[in-house]
């Protein structure tokens, strides 16, 4: 017994000192990258946190409690922001998505001529930067510009349109067009990776079965893509949750901060007029609880389907 | 009959997406050689406006300096993620234990974290280490992300660990076989995170705009919005300047296009 215990424990002391010692290389190689979003994400968060207890302005802060939250609820700029950025996700994201899953499900088809020309050519908005798209629709929606001289040539307005100072529904939704224009053909990516991995046999059978393209669509495509139709919707929720190009660039926040996201409001609090570093890192955690909180219900949801 | 209705409004639709999906552009395009005037007049035409609005934007403007600021910030943090970040995927995956499993899945969290949260904070703390208005300070909060390790991580999945052990015998040592081994390999996975990165880095807006303060350290995004500020617009100008900032771009998105996708949904393939 005691004998047959030594054999077999020599081999195995050696092999576990090799493993130790492959675990710490392991540890080296990912060490870096685990400090540092420690270190700038992490703790940043947490320096925000203390923050958001604290108010004053500039460098001359004192602890606050909670004020900076209950602050929030009474100003109406703060839950003018909250509103747009509900806006913009509930009327966008769906839109987008479902263009997206359409303009995919229709360029999976291997029989479709210049398939590689369509998807291109969707995907290229991708390459523009948001500072670009936001320069470029405010441009093409100023007043007496392209958009409004081509409606008026085809008749279906008389007079200029200001859309983007107008009012909040034309501002919104030239924030919303672009929004749409920049991000369908990158969710289409999404959707076409994942419909390479269904099996083209089922499709057949379909057919064969005399299920329509409509019914094949409904009855697979959707299905079996519903893990990637989850992780878009959480991107995009995460996305328009975060905001700040297109309302610091395309409208500026306008008319009269009805077209404001969150995130421009708190760039506006921390760094322009006088700096309420507190305030803004309250609002901030709201963003934060509202992108944890969408992205929980989307995962609990998509799960019971 | 109805079959063939059908796929002919399916070539229109598609027709249609793809059109105002290019448009955009290539309305930038001709705006960046008209006029103000012209451009608002609705015009569809190149116009011969290209080397005024050019010599207006650099008499205005430091858009040389601008651009290269871009390609210092956008090529350093490139350089720098794909380094840390490949190691770590690998780390991750072929030395993986139960812990590192749970320290993976916390760093997941980051993805959650907005940026307007942490941005006052970093604001404070790069002040503190004299890091405004520098390339290392725009790189650090962005050169580590959870997504770059995340498809790494996924990438060594699908490297076989015979190899691995063959190489050991042979009396390589672990970074040896990361470097001559796994490198080499993975490079469509570098190539497509290559991409990503670059164009998140050019195309990043509000961390630049925290801290670069100064006139030489803003980047061709931050300099293209400045054009809007005064009363009155330059709309030619304007254009070409967002044209120049979606130059390198668009030129990376047709030359690695098959990269560029593949990095997007990178991390998602099982």
């Amino acid at each position: 017994m005691n004998q047959k215990q030594q054999t077999a424990t020599t081999p195995y002391r050696r092999k576990m000192t090799l493993q130790k010692k492959q675990n710490m290389i392991g540890w080296a190689f990912l060490l870096p990258a685990a400090i540092l979003i420690l270190w700038m994400c992490f703790y940043p968060m947490f320096r925000a946190l203390l923050l958001s207890f604290q108010s004053g302005q500039g460098a001359r802060l004192s602890f606050a409690g909670l004020k900076n939250y209950a602050f929030m609820f009474k100003d109406s700029i703060f839950i003018q922001a909250l509103k747009n950025n509900f806006i913009y996700l509930l009327i966008q994201v769906p839109i987008m998505l479902a263009l997206a899953l359409i303009l995919a499900a229709l360029l999976n088809n291997k029989d479709l001529r210049f398939r590689g020309i369509f998807r291109t050519a969707i995907f290229l908005p991708c390459a523009t930067s948001l500072v670009s798209v936001s320069l470029i629709f405010r441009s093409m929606f100023a007043v007496g510009g392209f958009v409004n001289v081509m409606l008026m040539k085809l008749g279906v307005i008389q007079t200029d349109i200001n859309w983007i100072n107008g009012s909040a529904i034309t501002a919104r939704a030239v924030i919303i067009i672009a929004l749409i224009w920049r991000w369908t053909g990158y969710n289409m990516v999404f959707y076409l990776s994942g419909l390479q991995n269904i099996d083209s046999s089922l499709y057949e059978a379909a057919r064969i079965d005399g299920a329509n393209g409509f019914q094949q669509f409904r009855k697979i495509t959707i299905p079996l893509l519903r893990p990637t139709i989850l992780l878009t919707a959480i991107l995009s929720t995460n996305g328009t949750l975060q905001l700040f190009d297109e309302s610091f660039n395309l409208t500026r926040g306008g008319p009269t901060n009805m077209s404001i996201t969150m995130s421009h409001y708190i760039y506006r609090t921390s760094f322009e007029n006088v700096p309420k570093f507190g305030y803004a890192a309250a609002m901030s955690y709201v963003i934060f609880i509202l992108v944890a909180i969408l992205a929980l219900v989307q995962m609990r949801v998509g799960d019971k389907r | 009959m109805r079959n063939r209705g059908l796929v002919i409004l399916i070539y229109v639709f598609l027709t249609i997406v793809a059109f105002f999906s290019v448009f955009p552009l290539f309305w930038m395009a001709v705006s960046a050689t008209n006029n103000s005037q012209t451009v608002l007049s609705g015009t569809l035409l190149p116009g011969p406006h290209l080397l005024d609005n050019y010599n207006n934007l650099i008499a205005n403007q430091n858009v040389g300096g601008a651009m290269k600021n871009s390609l210092l910030y956008s090529l350093s943090q490139t350089l720098l993620s794909l380094v840390i970040c490949s190691l770590a995927g690998y780390g991750f995956e072929i030395y993986h234990t139960r812990n590192k499993d749970r320290l993976m899945s916390i760093l997941l969290l980051a993805m959650m974290v907005p940026l307007a949260a942490t941005m006052v904070p970093l604001f404070q703390m790069m002040g503190k280490m004299g890091l405004l208005n520098t390339a290392i300070g725009f790189v650090l909060p962005s050169v580590s992300t959870p997504f770059l390790i995340m498809m790494f991580r996924q990438s060594a999945r699908s490297f076989p660990h015979d190899i691995i052990e063959a190489a050991r015998i042979d009396g390589l040592n672990e970074m040896q076989i990361f470097l001559k081994m796994f490198f080499p390999t993975m490079r469509a996975t570098y190539a497509a995170a290559m991409t990503i990165t670059f164009m998140n880095a050019w195309n990043n807006y509000l961390w630049p705009k925290v801290i670069m303060q100064t006139n030489d350290s803003i980047t061709m995004p931050m300099l293209t919005a400045n054009l809007i500020a005064g009363y009155v617009t330059d709309y030619g100008m304007l254009m070409l300047a967002v044209l120049l900032s979606t130059l390198p771009t668009v030129i990376i998105f047709f030359l690695l296009q098959k990269s560029f996708t593949e990095g997007i949904a990178g991390a998602v393939k099982g």
